[in-house]
């Protein structure tokens, strides 16, 4: 019946504040209910989480992780050098402690001793030298290469692992956080990556893929307050009415992803707690800024202020989101531009644009299909209907589903994008802004922005670093090349037997997909 | 008798035939589908140089005829390959969801022909009376609904809270016999509603065609019960299009149930299909492909073979 709204507490006051307003000032208000009714976690009972995803196609190979069954599955199998914790900060899992050098290029990890496998071994710093070897080189196959990059060197010194980076990243810890980066036992300097092995809080008995995964508590787990309950079941539930209902009806304790367009009949289910966490997730509307009409910034800025961003998240969300400011960084986050101007629907300033660039009116196709994102093809419209009353013709062109990610995203001029959660400001603009990046979208090259990406990376002193990340994201919403209308919340449900703490964490959905050793059974 | 064997083994050598082609034809419509499996797997991941490794490390940048030969080859071995996405062998893949898929089909099977047949014989019997009009209109608007939404109805009505029947049929763990006929309920009467109509509808009308025949007015000159008349007179000549009909929901029954199975989350073939269709891969497409393909060719073959010895005409013939 709650409905339970979670903002970041980050270590920024201000923002905080304003990201209360841009939640409607509801985000930082918790039902009186549910805080009072927290008790102390407690051990027992069976987890049954129903989740989205999950295809036969899937593998044991951390290198090929990438939907939410085989991530959830990874955090309740393996560890990870760094965790990021509910509240936001970057806290010491297998890697003990850190320390960088002066430029932030050579960082050294103290992995924590005495650490088990479910097989009975024990982590070494060989293992975790292996397990980041596995994503890099150039015969790597994993989707986790190119955050890895930078590293020119990893070895293991005694129970230390000490990496070299190309330059500086005062960041480093963070990205060692990232899913694909389970630690791994090695057998002769390489993993086994099909191993169903890990130093994680659950040990897997049986795994189907595709259709469900078995775990129980692993008795020799290392943390001492985490991992509350005997047993997880993973189920992999695609259809979304099906996912519903399995709740309602009580064959599984939490489902993520919940249909929006039904969301408020579920919450009227009794005995049934929807929580909406609002993070990094963001929806956008990349532009190739090398092609006519889109390499002229005034044609971009005309786009930009011919969207009715409240009116997305209002239909397109159902409300559980938050409009964008056409830069990816979320209100929650360490270094979220406070002071930036937010874009709003002005068609008299889109118009004022589009004569800028010279022109009187615009025809442009837009290539959707909803797997850029759930509701894509309705946004679509909405934007073609606002940018009408600005002289814009958009034509939405319906694309298929199947092979999107291959043939539209990247390929056509003006197309649909998700992000999920990147933790750091970093992480998230040298991905998708940087020039010459992979995963570019906009094509978008900027002098100003590549220079002061990377100073901001390796700058120790916090308060420049916030100046200079308020720099990048102006350049970005005024310059770029990617309209970003929309942040939207993970939305999860759960029965009201189910636990968790007061903060969920923000950077993934399923609190940071470490639902599995931070929730309990009342 | 001879005739009959020789027709076996002609069609069972036309069914290999068959399958060579079907092999062809999906393995060049994987081809022409958009993007190959190094960009499916990475999806939005995907950079040119993982692609590039990926492929490498699979064999994909072979030519089409030298990846097409190498899987026959295979096969003809009765190697199956392993699937590209895991490395899990394409048999094993298959068996287990192929164990389902059958007894999900067994048991729409056993609930819906023996309904189908009965409704279909007291249709004729009782043809247009209100019963008859009350079975076609039933059975007509239940094959006119969409799968997905039967089966959204029956779990409003049967499962939700405090439900009879679970609305998730998943089989986890190794459910018994008993166990089984619970969980898979919902779907296995989803399939019964959408397959009741055709299997009735051919009984009634291959009845009462022949109902109009000289030899059936004769028996009913004599006085014999319209019951018995039909059971007895009409019923076995009308045989070979039930058989036939029977035969082609049988095989959609094993083929064609992807959305009942997702939306019961029942692991079957359907699914597996699909994800693999999604990300390419291959080697299970094609496996799956040739298996439904074989089910079509050996189900359309018994009900031939049934007709056939239904029909003593046919039998005897020279």
């Amino acid at each position: 019946m709650t409905r339970t709204s979670i903002a970041r507490r980050g270590p920024n006051r201000r923002s905080i504040l304003k990201g209360a307003t841009a939640f409607g000032g509801a985000a930082l208000v918790l039902p009186m209910g549910s805080r009072m009714g927290r008790a102390q976690p407690s051990r027992g009972g069976i987890l049954r989480t129903g989740t989205a995803h999950g295809s036969t196609t899937d593998s044991l190979d951390p290198g090929t992780w990438e939907n939410d069954f085989m991530i959830q599955l990874a955090h309740m199998r393996n560890n990870f050098l760094t965790e990021i914790a509910a509240d936001g900060s970057l806290v010491p899992e297998i890697a003990e402690s850190w320390e960088a050098s002066d430029d932030a290029s050579e960082w050294t990890f103290a992995i924590r001793a005495g650490v088990p496998y479910h097989s009975g071994r024990t982590v070494t710093a060989e293992d975790v030298v292996a397990s980041l070897n596995h994503h890099r080189g150039e015969d790597s196959t994993s989707a986790a290469a190119p955050i890895l990059a930078d590293i020119t060197d990893i070895r293991a010194d005694g129970m230390n692992v000490i990496v070299t980076l190309a330059s500086g990243n005062a960041d480093f810890p963070f990205i060692l956080s990232d899913y694909h980066l389970a630690i791994l036992p090695a057998t002769d300097g390489a993993i086994d990556p099909r191993t169903t092995d890990g130093c994680g809080p659950y040990v897997l008995d049986e795994l189907e893929l595709g259709v469900s995964a078995s775990l129980t508590r692993f008795d020799g787990y290392w943390k001492p307050d985490a991992a509350w309950f005997d047993g997880i079941e993973l189920i992999s539930i695609i259809d979304p009415a099906a996912r519903q209902n399995a709740l309602i009806s009580g064959e599984v304790d939490y489902i993520d992803q919940v249909d929006l367009n039904t969301v408020n009949l579920l919450r009227r289910s009794p005995g049934i707690e929807v929580l909406s966490v609002a993070g990094t997730q963001h929806y956008g509307l990349p532009m190739d800024t090398r092609a006519a009409p889109f390499s002229d910034n005034n044609i971009r800025l005309a786009l930009k202020y011919a969207i009715d961003r409240q009116q997305m998240v209002d239909t397109i969300l159902n409300g559980y989101g938050a409009i964008g400011n056409d830069h990816p960084i979320g209100s929650g986050q360490r270094f979220f531009n406070t002071e930036l101007e937010q874009k709003t629907f002005d068609p008299d300033r889109a118009r004022f644009h589009l004569k800028e660039a010279g022109l009187d009116s615009l025809d442009v196709d837009i290539h959707l299909a909803d797997a850029a994102f759930a509701g894509a093809l309705d946004a679509g419209v909405l934007f073609s209907e606002t940018a009408g009353r600005a002289g814009i013709n958009l034509n939405v062109v319906r694309e298929p589903n199947d092979g999107y990610w291959s043939n539209v995203w990247m390929q056509k001029p003006f197309v649909g994008t998700y992000w999920g959660g990147r933790p750091t400001e970093d992480q998230m603009f040298t991905t998708a802004y940087a020039t010459g990046a992979p995963w570019n979208e906009s094509y978008w090259s900027n002098e100003r922005f590549d220079e002061l990406l990377v100073a901001a990376r390796s700058e120790l002193d916090e308060d420049l670093r916030r100046e200079m990340y308020f720099e990048l994201q102006e350049l970005v919403s005024d310059q770029g090349g990617t309209i970003i209308p929309m942040f939207a919340s993970y939305v999860g449900a759960h029965t009201d037997r189910l636990q968790h703490g007061e903060d969920v964490a923000t950077n993934w959905a399923n609190d940071g997909h470490r639902m599995c050793e931070r929730w309990w059974f009342s | 008798m001879p005739h009959v064997l020789r027709m076996i083994a002609q069609r069972l050598a036309l069914g290999l035939v068959t399958l060579f082609v079907v092999s062809i034809i999906i393995f060049l419509g994987t081809e022409l589908l958009p993007g190959d499996f190094a960009q499916q797997m990475l999806g939005q991941a995907a950079t040119p140089e993982t692609v590039a490794a990926l492929r490498e490390r699979l064999g994909l940048n072979d030519p089409m005829l030298v990846r097409y030969v190498d899987w026959l080859t295979d096969i003809l071995r009765g190697d199956f390959g392993v699937s590209l996405a895991n490395g899990q062998p394409v048999a094993d893949l298959i068996g287990r969801r192929l164990v389902n898929t059958l007894s999900l089909a067994l048991y729409a099977a056993a609930i819906s022909v023996p309904l189908s047949l009965a409704l279909g014989i007291l249709a004729a019997l009782f043809r247009n009376t209100l019963f008859d009009r009350f079975v076609n209109a039933s059975a007509l608007t239940s094959i006119s609904f969409p799968e997905f939404f039967v089966a959204y109805i029956l779990i409003f009505l049967f499962a939700g809270a405090g439900g009879m029947f679970p609305s998730m049929a998943s089989l986890r763990g190794d459910p018994g016999l008993g166990e089984y006929l619970h969980r898979a309920f919902l779907p296995a009467l989803t399939l019964t509603l959408v397959t009741t109509a055709y299997m009735m509808r051919m009984t009634r009308a291959a009845i009462i065609n022949l109902l109009a025949s000289p030899y059936i007015e004769m028996a009913r000159l004599k006085g014999i019960s319209p019951m018995r008349i039909i059971l007895r007179h009409a019923l076995p000549n009308a045989l070979a299009p039930i058989i036939n009909v029977i035969a082609l929901n049988l095989a959609y029954l094993i083929t064609g149930v992807v959305v009942v199975e997702v939306v019961f989350v029942y692991p079957g073939l359907g699914q597996l299909i699909v994800d693999s269709v999604t990300a390419r891969d291959m080697p299970v497409v094609q496996g799956v492909a040739l298996l439904f393909a074989g089910a079509y060719v050996l189900l359309n073959l018994t009900a031939d073979v049934l007709a056939t010895l239904s029909n003593p005409r046919l039998m005897h013939r020279r």
